[in-house]
């Protein structure tokens, strides 16, 4: 009983400071980005600002459905993470996840605007390229651990990088997806507005635009802790290992996105399959080998 | 609180101009004047705006576009007109299919003059912008019964200034 | 006793009695009638041997007379269809090869054997039962309304329902006797049965596309006959017996059997309409939108998976298993890719049934205790799903003039009920916490305690291509966009019932899900497996249960908050005012249409069909050439 209630207070704590942590690694990541282009760059409290301010916006939409899928996202996105910190199954966080990216990409549809559209599809696709390769982070630990259960997983006796190094670089590589990061920004950016407007999110404004922002806080939240699994086993150290890798992850993914110009869809489609097939094939391969 | 003054996204729309304001409104992003540290993003997108920034003049042909970008842009907003065409229509100003400036087609709150105008002066411009847009937010956040009456009109923005004096005496 | 005698026989009379009556009325009232007496007995059935397995044995030779006097029957039907009307003289000879077998076995080796069991009531084939009984009935209800305005929109093509409602209920009671069956040659009757009704439904229209169709599942069905047949006589040569229950007691006691196992895996994966198989199910399309979603849901394909499952224990890392779940998997993957090229909804809904289907053979092929259990789950969330889509695509059809996904847009203010059914259907077929993907949670699991990369691999890319061509199409019924007029008077009243009760059985069957895998699902695969656990543990489950409640509950809050300003969308210029044309830059007004990706060079069917078909092929060849190996060594 009092696992279940340490499970439930440690996802209640994520659900307090997610937002918190994912808003400050927006404000770190547009800062960073502004000093490698030699800019001053605005505060690292900025997403905080652009968020509140974005909620005493005046409510305007160009149909009611797409305000009801949004809240679907953040809802589900929130779920995902809450899954994932309360210990819970990996594939249920992933397919929980899955529910809120469908959301928004039906939001995106339910416009009915060709930029959002474009975007949606974009989006979809990207949704495409990276599907494969979560399932196999999943179906990896399990693999290698014998549980989708993150609170054993993070207990594991040997580092599980050690082991999944295949499938850690085949998730760093969806992780410019799912971080929208160039070369890969191409449903939704502040930067792809050139060609889309702002893709999948071209219809969406003021308190529904601050949702999204909110639930891709708690998606990256999420997203980190993932890579937080692979680094952390018994040593009561190794939290500080799995948090440091988290950082240098979340830093190398900054890097890529400004060296990199936007790819068409499908570059990243091959590219994310190819990866997922080479990377993630082996490495599966090698784990069932060991069991 | 407000928050707009430190998150203010623009939408930038070129009227008629010769394209010399548009080179020096995007000189703002340059690592030189970096608008972003205030906060500043260039969005293109008039729904996730709270300034409209112009360029050049209106005439009959961008008219409705105009009025539409404006009509797309939650409230509080406001219009800032860049450039001697943008404030009156310059050189422009008695080309056969000319109205003037900015301020014949929807109402401008901050005029920024110069031919073409300088980024200096944008930014001051944009940061002139940001009080009324403080001023304007502050008429929204007026007590609520007034508020839904308020929204049900669309607001125009002249009416919202002055029912925040009103209520600031 | 009488029950499972009862199930056969109301469809079959009903089947007469529709074929005799020709006045429209008393038609509609029969189907009516006998639709609800078949769900009602199937109801009965389930309450009466669920959870209690029963072995009735027939008495006398009667029955195997009558079985016999129906092969010849159907035989001659066929060969009056072959030979005599259309002139396709190989694919009668399909037949006649199998009757030949059928009767020289049954003449001479089969004579004296002594069957100790002519049916077998287990839970999986309760649950059958009421798939077949329920939404099969559903369908006939259906068909009422949807015939009649059929029959209306197509003046060219002959009326002939009451040979319609004649086959539809023949086909439900030889589901039903098919499933009930533990004698080999009373289901290999069935199974004939079944092949010749479906040829008989696909063939509906007369028109040469039908024709053409409807031999090709004819002879692709036969072909699985044949299977079937030589492996009844190789069962009976060998081991003396022609039961299922035996067949299954031989191989779990080590007995070499493997290679009758892959011949039965094989008619299974021609009804299944596995790959290469899988021309017939997509051919099927030419008929009536019922026939679809008789075939693809509760019935036909479903024969094809139930026989594979039942074998499941027999699976596994053997050569018919390794056949089976690469068969499986492999169109799993293709097919699903295949689909996202397609825009005409039915070949959507085709391609994606191919596609389950490939991942209940897939799980039945790995032949675990949770395999099994995936596979049987999958069976009931498909069916259901599944009819539900047919049904509303073939409604939507209907009144929009067109069963392009493309012109579907705008159906949620054109059709808002029927979209709701549409996208229940679509959230039931791929969404969490829906049944499908649960099982398909389940099946990841089982595929990896399977040890295969390979499979890990297909599973896991094909999961990625189904979630893309539904949501696509999810995303085209979402789509806002204004339409003249609510379209939905045009639905008849039985329509509507089929469509709502299924769409409560979508969501009722995700909610009750713990219950039905304690009562239903887990009773069955522990007696064939002799050990119990949980596949997917009790509390995610809960889980699943609580968030189906939650996704029910969400729309409820549908128009909750601040209101908002309506403001017309971006265009590529000024919005006339309704998003649906904007003024472009010389001035001209320019209308608004929006395509989905079809990603035709990378997903292209002729592609996907021909790397599915040569893939499979192969695995049966090998899985074959191996098994001939060893048995002519030994």
């Amino acid at each position: 009983m009092s696992d279940m209630v340490c499970n439930i207070v440690s996802g209640i704590v994520y659900l307090i400071l997610a937002p918190v942590i994912g808003g400050l690694l927006a404000g770190i990541d547009r800062k960073i980005s502004a000093r490698m282009q030699r800019r001053v760059g605005p505060p690292i409290m900025q997403p905080f600002y652009d968020f509140f301010k974005l909620r005493d916006k005046q409510p305007v939409a160009v149909n009611k459905a797409q305000r009801f899928y949004i809240r679907g996202f953040l809802l589900f996105a929130i779920l995902s993470g809450f899954f994932f910190f309360a210990h819970g199954d990996l594939l249920l966080v992933i397919f929980t996840l899955t529910i809120a990216s469908v959301c928004f990409v039906i939001a995106a549809y339910a416009s009915n605007s060709p930029y959002s559209q474009v975007g949606a599809e974009r989006e979809l696709a990207q949704t495409m390229a990276y599907e494969p390769m979560m399932l196999l982070v999943a179906l990896g630990f399990y693999l290698h651990c014998g549980t989708f259960d993150a609170k054993e997983i993070v207990q594991s006796p040997a580092m599980n990088f050690i082991y999944m190094p295949g499938i850690f670089i085949g998730l760093c590589y969806i992780l410019l997806i799912k971080f929208r990061k160039s070369p890969f920004d191409l449903s939704m950016s502040h930067e792809v507005h050139q060609e889309l407007i702002q893709g999948a999110l071209t219809e969406i404004s003021g308190p529904t635009l601050a949702m999204i922002e909110l639930a891709h806080w708690y998606e990256n939240v999420l997203l980190l802790g993932f890579v937080y699994l692979f680094f952390t086993w018994a040593p009561a150290w190794s939290p500080v290992l799995g948090i440091a890798m988290c950082a240098f992850t979340y830093f190398s993914d900054i890097l890529v996105d400004n060296c990199c110009s936007r790819v068409k869809w499908e570059h990243m489609l091959s590219s994310a399959w190819v990866v997922t097939l080479a990377a993630g094939f082996a490495n599966v391969a090698f784990l069932m080998y060991m069991r | 609180m407000s928050y707009i003054k430190q998150s203010p996204w623009l939408v930038h729309y070129d009227g008629s101009s010769c394209n010399g304001c548009d080179i020096e409104v995007l000189a703002c992003l340059t690592p030189l004047y970096d608008v972003e540290r205030f906060g500043i993003v260039n969005t293109g997108n008039p729904k996730h705006a709270d300034i409209f920034l112009v360029t050049g003049g209106v005439n009959t042909q961008n008219l409705p576009v105009v009025k539409q970008i404006y009509e797309q842009i939650p409230e509080p907003k406001v219009v800032i007109a860049v450039g001697t065409c943008a404030c009156s229509g310059g050189v422009f100003h008695d080309c056969y299919n000319m109205l003037g400036g900015m301020d014949k087609a929807i109402p401008v709150d901050v005029y920024v003059p110069g031919c073409a105008a300088r980024p200096e002066s944008i930014i001051d411009g944009v940061v002139k912008g940001l009080a009324v847009l403080e001023e304007k937010q502050k008429a929204l956040a007026i007590p609520l019964s007034e508020k839904h009456a308020l929204r049900e009109m669309e607001l125009d923005p002249g009416v919202a200034v002055n029912k925040s004096q009103e209520a600031g005496k | 006793m009488c029950l499972p005698g009862l199930l056969i026989g109301v469809p079959l009379l009903a089947a007469l009695l529709v074929f005799c009556i020709r006045s429209g009325g008393a038609r509609n009232f029969i189907t009516i009638i006998a639709a609800v007496a078949t769900m009602a007995l199937s109801v009965a059935t389930a309450a009466t041997y669920l959870g209690q397995p029963a072995f009735i044995s027939l008495p006398g030779e009667m029955p195997s007379t009558v079985i016999m006097a129906v092969d010849i029957i159907v035989a001659l039907a066929i060969f009056y269809y072959t030979m005599v009307k259309f002139k396709r003289c190989w694919i009668g000879l399909l037949e006649l090869l199998q009757l030949a077998m059928i009767l020289w076995f049954e003449h001479g080796a089969g004579h004296g054997i002594k069957v100790a069991a002519d049916l077998a009531i287990d839970n999986f084939a309760v649950i059958m039962v009421l798939i077949a009984g329920i939404i099969g009935s559903l369908i006939a209800i259906f068909s009422n309304g949807y015939m009649e305005e059929f029959q209306k929109e197509h003046p060219d093509v002959e009326d002939r329902r009451p040979f319609f409602f004649f086959v539809i209920f023949l086909f439900l009671s030889a589901m039903f006797g098919l499933v009930l069956s533990n004698n080999l040659l009373f289901m290999y009757t069935f199974w004939e049965i079944t092949s010749f009704c479906s040829f008989l439904l696909i063939g509906y229209t007369q028109t040469e596309e039908a024709i053409n169709n409807s031999f090709k599942a004819l002879w692709m069905n036969l072909l699985g006959g044949v299977a079937f047949a030589a492996a009844i006589v190789w069962l009976g040569m060998q081991y003396q017996t022609v039961e299922l229950s035996a067949l299954l007691k031989l191989g779990q006691g080590a007995k070499p059997v493997e290679m009758i196992v892959a011949l039965l895996a094989f008619c299974g994966f021609t009804k299944a309409a596995m790959m290469p198989f899988s021309g017939w199910l997509l051919g099927a399309m030419v008929a009536p939108t019922p026939t679809s979603a008789l075939l693809h849901s509760s019935t036909m394909v479903k024969a094809g998976v139930f026989l594979i499952i039942k074998l499941c224990p027999l699976l596994g890392a053997n050569h018919a298993g390794m056949m089976t779940m690469f068969v499986g998997g492999i169109t799993f993957f293709f097919a699903s890719c295949a689909a996202i090229s397609q825009s005409d909804g039915k070949r959507v809904l085709a391609y994606s049934t191919i596609s389950n289907l490939g991942l209940i053979v897939l799980c039945a092929g790995i032949g675990s205790y949770a395999a099994a259990w995936t596979a049987v789950m999958l069976v009931i969330f498909h069916a259901i799903s599944k009819s539900l889509m047919f049904l509303s695509v073939g409604t939507a059809e209907q009144q929009l003039e067109s069963r392009n996904i493309e012109s579907f847009d705008g159906m949620f203010c054109a059709l808002p009920n029927l979209a709701k059914c549409m996208i229940v259907g679509i959230c039931g077929m791929f969404l969490a916490p829906f049944g499908m993907l649960i099982s398909k949670w389940a099946a990841m699991k089982s595929v990896a305690d399977a040890g295969n990369p390979v499979l890990l691999l297909l599973l896991a890319f094909g999961s990625a291509t189904t979630l893309f061509y539904w949501t696509k199409w999810l995303g085209k019924i979402a789509a806002y966009v204004p339409a003249e007029e609510n379209r939905e008077p045009g639905i008849h009243g039985v329509q509507w019932l089929a469509l709502k009760t299924l769409s409560a059985l979508t969501i009722l069957s995700c909610v009750a899900f713990p219950l039905l895998s304690r009562y239903g699902v887990t009773p069955y695969v522990s007696a064939i497996y002799n050990t119990t656990a949980d596949v997917i543990s009790r509390s995610n489950l809960l889980i699943m249960s609580v968030m189906a409640v939650l996704i029910v509950l969400l729309p409820l809050g549908f128009s909750a908050g601040q209101k908002q300003k309506m403001v017309v969308t971006n265009l590529a210029g000024e919005n006339t005012g309704d998003n649906l044309s904007y003024r472009g830059v010389a001035g001209q007004t320019v209308q608004v249409s929006l395509r989905n990706w079809y990603l035709e060079d990378w997903f292209g069917e002729t592609k996907m069909q021909r790397y599915g078909f040569g893939l499979s092929l192969l695995c049966m060849i090998l899985a074959f050439a191996m098994m001939g190996g060893g048995v002519f060594h030994v």
